[in-house]
């Protein structure tokens, strides 16, 4: 019996390529956001809203990752959007050798943001960089406002936290200061924004985040 | 469950090692999980199992080495581990955010052992 000594690091292999990914976007001037949540959270319709109201600004693309359906990229193409649907067939996260593989169906010249929709998943995507300069996790007021105790990792790697369906605050027992006070604790310098996408009531904050993030790299 | 994702990750490290190796029989993979690393150390050994079964690895065995969290005091840079995973209070200054994470975030292959 011989032992061999490796150290390598486990998910070396995604992390080359989300490196890869990440000097070309930087390279590029394309803003990269991962977004995260469970599923239901409204990663879709903040996509939509998005798309709509800032079209004039940006040039935008989305890459959609879902277990089965391609039903959340035809909502965003009708945006007229670039999107690309990636379909895990029960993969629970996307990795970045997908995202490489999504990213050569779309025209990136003078695009200003692309948005990766991860799986609908508090765990797994919280696992693997797929290139972004941002990771960005939803939480909804339907949700408990303890998430952020429960899934602690997500929570501590995310540049923002969308406290989404704040229309919904008179009808659930959701506590907006608890969940900003767990979010903080795992991460102090996380940026908040209570919206709803069905009201439209602080959507031009998160707008105001993306224009000021997309001119650090432009 | 992520964990099969990174059993698969460390199949593809071993078969590369093993190139280097023609003839070995591989017995174990030896892992480093950080307590930090967000992996549960017994769906990584099913993993292991599950991928290997009906190759020329099946029958060895991934031995996970579970490493415990050592956190810097943002304050004071006390070094201590924290009881809880989350919530990190220093011993001293009783600080409980902003720790620099010294170990525990390690997710790693360590060696394999041939025969």
């Amino acid at each position: 019996m011989s032992e061999i000594p490796i150290v390598r690091n486990i998910l070396e292999a995604n992390d080359k390529i989300a490196a890869e990914l990440n000097t070309f976007f930087t390279e590029k001037k394309i803003l990269c956001l991962n977004l995260m949540s469970s599923p239901g959270s409204g990663k879709t319709s903040l996509l939509e809203k998005t798309l709509a109201d800032l079209k004039g600004e940006f040039k935008m693309a989305v890459i959609e990752g879902d277990l089965q359906t391609d039903n959340d990229a035809r909502r965003v193409a009708a945006t007229g959007a670039q999107a690309v649907q990636i379909n895990t067939e029960g993969g629970c996260h996307l990795n970045s050798s997908q995202v490489k593989e999504a990213l050569s169906h779309i025209d990136t010249e003078g695009l200003d943001i692309l948005f990766v929709e991860n799986v609908g998943n508090l765990v797994c995507p919280a696992e693997f960089n797929v290139g972004e300069h941002h990771k960005v996790t939803l939480l909804t007021v339907t949700e408990g406002d303890d998430k952020p105790e429960k899934y602690p990792l997500m929570f501590h790697i995310s540049s923002v936290m969308i406290l989404n369906k704040i229309d919904l605050l008179p009808y659930v027992d959701f506590d907006l200061e608890n969940a900003k006070k767990h979010a903080r604790k795992l991460n102090k310098d996380i940026s908040i924004f209570p919206l709803s996408c069905r009201s439209r009531e602080g959507l031009e904050d998160w707008y105001q985040w993306l224009r000021e993030t997309r001119a650090t790299k432009a | 469950m992520h964990e099969m994702s990174i059993a698969q990750s460390i199949h593809t490290i071993v078969l590369e090692e093993l190139e280097k190796h023609p003839d070995a029989t591989l017995k174990k993979v030896l892992v480093n999980n950080g307590a930090l690393a967000g992996i549960v150390s017994e769906a990584l050994t099913f993993g292991w199992e599950a991928i290997t079964m009906d190759t020329p690895l099946q029958g060895s065995i991934l031995v996970v080495n579970e490493i415990p969290i050592i956190v810097s005091c943002g304050s004071c840079q006390k070094e201590f581990t924290p009881n809880d995973r989350l919530y990190m209070p220093c011993p001293d200054c009783g600080l409980e955010i902003g720790h620099k994470v010294l170990q525990g975030k390690e997710l790693q292959i360590e060696g394999i052992e041939i025969e």
